[in-house]
């Protein structure tokens, strides 16, 4: 049996995400962060790179910082370094990236994830720091010309680089999901990794089941969606398998995930790696950060998605995996919150939630993230459906139909009911009758069910909500059958 | 003294005093020095750029300014800037090829704070390119022959703005001090020459060449002078994280004070053996001039001073190879190669761009940084700079002010070095040190070697301690009248 069958081995995956802070400037000059501007609009001498300029810190992204460590439970270094990172890119002006390298601001934090079966896990944060973005180069507008746009370089990021404790796509997408509902709770991201404010790069190495040494490892880059990191890093995974099955070594290499033919392939070795040759940055001084300011930051923060997901267990007495998914994100667990104000039946608000509403989000969002702050049903309205449901005016299904119209027109429930004639009949009269001329036209069906055919019991009911357009309420049916068949 | 003094000859605090009481104008100032250019720069070559229309222009502008009530110390004061001061409108190019046509689009801290404070801008001086040099023969794009004996080199890299004060071409001007830029020129051309504290003065605009040395400084013909210069620079700036957050004194507020009871330091090892009898002599004897003032002279040691031409040459080198990383042909300054691929377009600008003396120093500076380099250099150096910091912090527990040559010699031939790296690099062997420690160092002038060169002392005192260190200078300038020699620069 092959060492690196199926089940004998494990991968072991650490992630390197960069996180754009929303921060309204620069982190070194005064430019407008913002994104979306004509091409080098937000530029200045500064982020230029132009001979002579300085950088200055921009104190406010320095506190999104201190957020974001105190969320992930990190130790905040009171005095840490900036650091240069040096290499040759036109859209790199200074030709060196300030970052910070040897003395991070923060070290060793955790973060918890929970898998869909149940499971936790705790994967720790080996250290986040904070650096500067590059710019764009610009290829396509004009044959054999290549374009530097700089209005990103400069705009501040963290990176957060976890331990090696990921072990399967699946949970590093949970991971990255975490870390993105985290930064939204937060206010410092957007999250948003279509247009790049949050990126992730993929360590990614096999070791027999067991071991405590690592085996080589490769760096997996371009992966522009959690979708694209899933599938990247398990495509990784049985790479490697296969290789290492083959009696071939891993190379110790950057690979770039191909989403479109859904592989990865070698970028540049370990030979070809740049030196990037950092020192610590002289035209900074090192960052000193006061434990006064880590206080207010402290005092200032937002209910994070792992104290609303406990409280979504307690107060809402939902089971965890719902608390989970209802707390990815902010707007989403407010969106819920709203709705149960409205209407308090937590579960089934839940429920609507988890299926109807995340799916109508997807499927308006197409390739973007889901936008839960502007969908045509309102989180009120959805209240109002499920009060209708649990008030019996109308059915379950017939609710699936009214929740439609909602997305459609954006009406009210009750008023689409009423619009449409869909209030749910309960009259035991009326359905008695309903019932007596269904029994009247199936004689045959009637008599086998007597003789224990106790299946049929379906068929009949399937029939009165035919005849009643589905508005029959399904308990009064089926309350009359069994009586009327009961003979 | 019987010659009355030409215009361009006058000392910045009498120029500013004639200013103020009008008997003489901004304009007559200005005409004065761009005439003395147009007689003797081509002889001395301190000039890359006169911008005399300019120059002109806020010369009146002074002149209004005065007549209003409304100016300052060094209103209407022609001076110029070593040409890596950053000033908008107008060249600015490092003495190098790769900016030989670059025109900042702004201005940086210095040429502001001379513009707000009135002073006229006559131009802008060369240097070695990119500051590194001790002789301003590593110019790309002129020659600079010191006014005393145009055989000679002027120092470097400051070497234009200290011949356009000894050849008396301009009443001030700014340099930068990266391991002795602005001391060893101002001691090869017999002028006043100081570098501040590290941070005392802003670098926003200061092309850099090594960050956490560099430093601006101003040229006079006299202590006052050089006072007044650093008075209207000096200080905290918002776009520079390093410039220092305090107060500024005024610092002709007890220059005349004299040095009674002042400790002046002599480090030992500052007295080397090879050093130039003459020279040593000179200091040997201005040192007794300043005892003689009342000053109680201490012998003090510095130890760690072997190793400081070493610890600079890794510290700058590194930081260099990384600061000119921006000089790619992308954005703006020259571009080689442009058609072809984006490693060809970096090789070629970059080749075409940079001399011999930039390219040395950015291998040098590169290997220094590189993996498994790191801790054997760098990291090394910057432990012994801090042994070097503090064996100054050791000396002034004892001393005051600290006094020994600038320069083992005077000035040498044009050519005499350039073939030896390594021989060049021990010029600054005196003025490193200050550097790494951080400390404000100056350079005054002392007498003269047999053949005529002049000779500087340097003098050094506390961080922060310019008011000290102008104090001792300006008490041996009182006492001396070496800073009133000008060469005369006559055609040969």
């Amino acid at each position: 049996m092959s060492e690196y069958e199926r089940g004998s081995f494990e991968a072991v995956i650490g992630l390197e995400v960069h996180t754009q802070l929303k921060t309204a400037t620069k982190l070194f000059c005064g430019c407008s962060a913002e994104f979306g501007a004509a091409p080098n609009e937000h530029t200045c001498p500064v982020c230029l790179g132009m001979p002579g300029v300085l950088p200055v810190m921009n104190e406010r992204a320095l506190e999104f910082a201190i957020r974001a460590a105190l969320a992930l439970e990190c130790t905040i270094n009171g005095t840490s370094r900036w650091a240069r990172k040096n290499y040759f890119y036109p859209d790199l002006p200074k030709a060196y990236q300030i970052s910070q390298y040897d003395q991070p601001y923060s070290e060793h934090g955790r973060l918890v994830i929970h898998m869909e079966d149940g499971s936790e896990r705790v994967v720790r944060i080996l250290r986040i720091h904070m650096e500067e973005d590059a710019g764009k180069n610009v290829h396509d507008t004009q044959a054999g010309v290549s374009k530097v746009d700089l209005n990103r370089a400069g705009v501040p990021l963290l990176e957060i680089v976890s331990e090696p404790d990921l072990r399967s796509g699946a949970e590093a997408a949970a991971y990255l999901r975490k870390l993105r509902s985290i930064a939204q709770f937060l206010d410092i991201c957007d999250g948003n990794m279509n247009e790049g404010s949050m990126r992730c790069d993929a360590n990614v190495s096999l070791r027999k089941r067991g071991a405590s040494e690592y085996g080589t490892r490769t760096e997996t880059k371009n992966m522009n969606s959690f979708r694209s990191v899933e599938r990247a890093i398990a495509y990784e995974i049985e790479r490697q398998a296969t290789a290492l099955n083959a009696g071939e070594r891993i190379t110790q290499e950057t690979r770039l995930w191909d989403a479109d033919r859904g592989l990865t392939r070698s970028m540049r070795s370990k030979e070809e790696a740049h030196d990037y040759r950092y020192f610590p940055e002289p035209d900074l001084l090192p960052l000193t950060i006061d434990p006064r300011m880590i206080d207010r930051v402290r005092s200032e923060l937002p209910e994070l998605p792992e104290q609303m997901r406990s409280r979504f267990v307690e107060q809402y007495a939902l089971p965890a995996y719902d608390a989970e998914v209802l707390t990815a994100s902010r707007p989403l667990a407010e969106f819920y919150e709203a709705a149960v104000a409205t209407h308090a039946n937590p579960k089934a608000i839940s429920n609507w939630v988890m299926g109807d509403v995340i799916r109508v989000a997807n499927e308006r969002a197409v390739d973007a993230e889901a936008d839960f702050t502007d969908l045509p049903v309102k989180p009120e309205a959805l209240g109002k459906l499920v009060a209708l449901i649990d008030a019996g005016t109308i059915s379950g299904k017939i609710a699936k139909t009214v929740f439609e119209r909602m997305v459609e027109s954006g009406d009210e429930p009750a008023t689409i009911v009423e619009r449409e004639g869909l209030v749910q009949e309960s009259d035991e009269g009326k359905i008695a009758s309903v019932i007596d001329t269904i029994l009247a036209a199936n004689p045959e069906k009637v008599a086998e069910y007597r003789a224990g055919k106790d299946k049929l019991l379906g068929f009949f009911v399937g029939l009165a909500m035919k005849e009643t357009k589905g508005k029959a309420n399904p308990q009064v049916v089926n309350k009359i059958l069994a009586k009327k068949l009961r003979g | 003294m019987s010659r009355v003094a030409a215009l361009n000859e006058l000392a910045i605090e009498e120029a500013s005093r004639r200013l103020r009481a009008r008997e003489v104008s901004a304009v007559e100032l200005a005409e004065a020095c761009l005439a003395r250019i147009a007689a003797t720069d081509a002889r001395a070559g301190s000039f890359l750029e006169v911008t005399a229309e300019t120059a002109r222009a806020e010369a009146r502008e002074a002149d209004r300014r005065i007549a209003a009530g409304d100016a300052g110390p060094l209103t209407g004061v022609p001076i110029a800037l070593k040409d890596l001061f950053i000033t908008r409108g107008i060249r600015t190019t490092c003495a190098s090829k790769i900016l030989e046509s670059f025109v900042p689009r702004f201005d940086g801290t210095l040429a502001e704070k001379l513009r707000a404070a009135g002073a006229v801008l006559l131009g802008k001086l060369n240097m070695d390119e990119f500051a590194m040099g001790s002789s301003t023969e590593n110019s790309a794009l002129g020659i600079t022959r010191n006014p005393w004996d145009l055989s000679k080199v002027p120092g470097g890299s400051s070497g234009g703005s200290a011949t356009a004060i000894a050849a008396r071409q301009a009443l001030g001007s700014f340099g930068t001090d990266t391991g002795g830029s602005i001391r060893l020129p101002a001691s090869y051309c017999g002028v006043v020459g100081l570098k501040p504290t590290y941070g005392r003065v802003s670098r926003y605009g200061m092309i850099a060449f090594a960050s956490s040395l560099d430093q601006a400084g101003p040229f006079a013909s006299t202590v006052r002078g050089a006072a007044m210069l650093l008075q209207a620079v000096a200080g905290r700036d918002p776009r520079d994280s390093t410039s220092i957050d305090a107060p500024v004194p005024d610092y002709l507020s007890g220059i005349g004070d004299g040095v009674c009871g002042l400790r002046i330091g002599i480090p030992k090892e500052y007295f080397v053996p090879g050093m130039d009898g003459d020279v040593e002599r000179a200091v040997r004897t201005a040192i007794d001039r300043l005892v003689a003032l009342g000053a109680v002279p201490v012998e003090v040691s510095l130890p760690h001073t072997d190793y400081a031409v070493a610890t600079y040459y890794i510290v700058a080198t590194a930081e260099a190879s990384s600061n000119l990383g921006r000089y790619d042909g992308v954005r703006f300054g020259l571009r080689k190669g442009g058609g072809k691929g984006l490693r060809d377009m970096y090789g070629e600008t970059r080749d075409a761009g940079f001399g011999a003396e930039v390219k040395r120093r950015i291998l040098i500076g590169s290997y220094a940084l590189s993996a498994g380099y790191y801790d054997a250099y760098y990291l090394k150096a910057m432990k012994v700079r801090t042994l070097i910091r503090r064996d100054f912090e050791k000396a002034f527990e004892r001393c005051d002010v600290l006094a020994m040559p600038t320069a083992a010699s005077t000035a040498f031939a044009r050519g005499a070095r350039t073939g030896d790296p390594l021989k060049m690099y021990l010029s600054d062997i005196l003025t490193i040190s200050i550097n790494l420690a951080g400390l404000p160092g100056m350079s005054i002038p002392c007498g003269f070697d047999a053949s005529g060169m002049p000779i500087g002392l340097q003098l050094a005192a506390r961080p922060l301690d310019e008011p000290t260190l102008l104090r001792a200078a300006a008490s041996y300038e009182d006492a001396t009248d070496w800073h009133r020699r000008a060469p005369s620069l006559e055609a040969a």
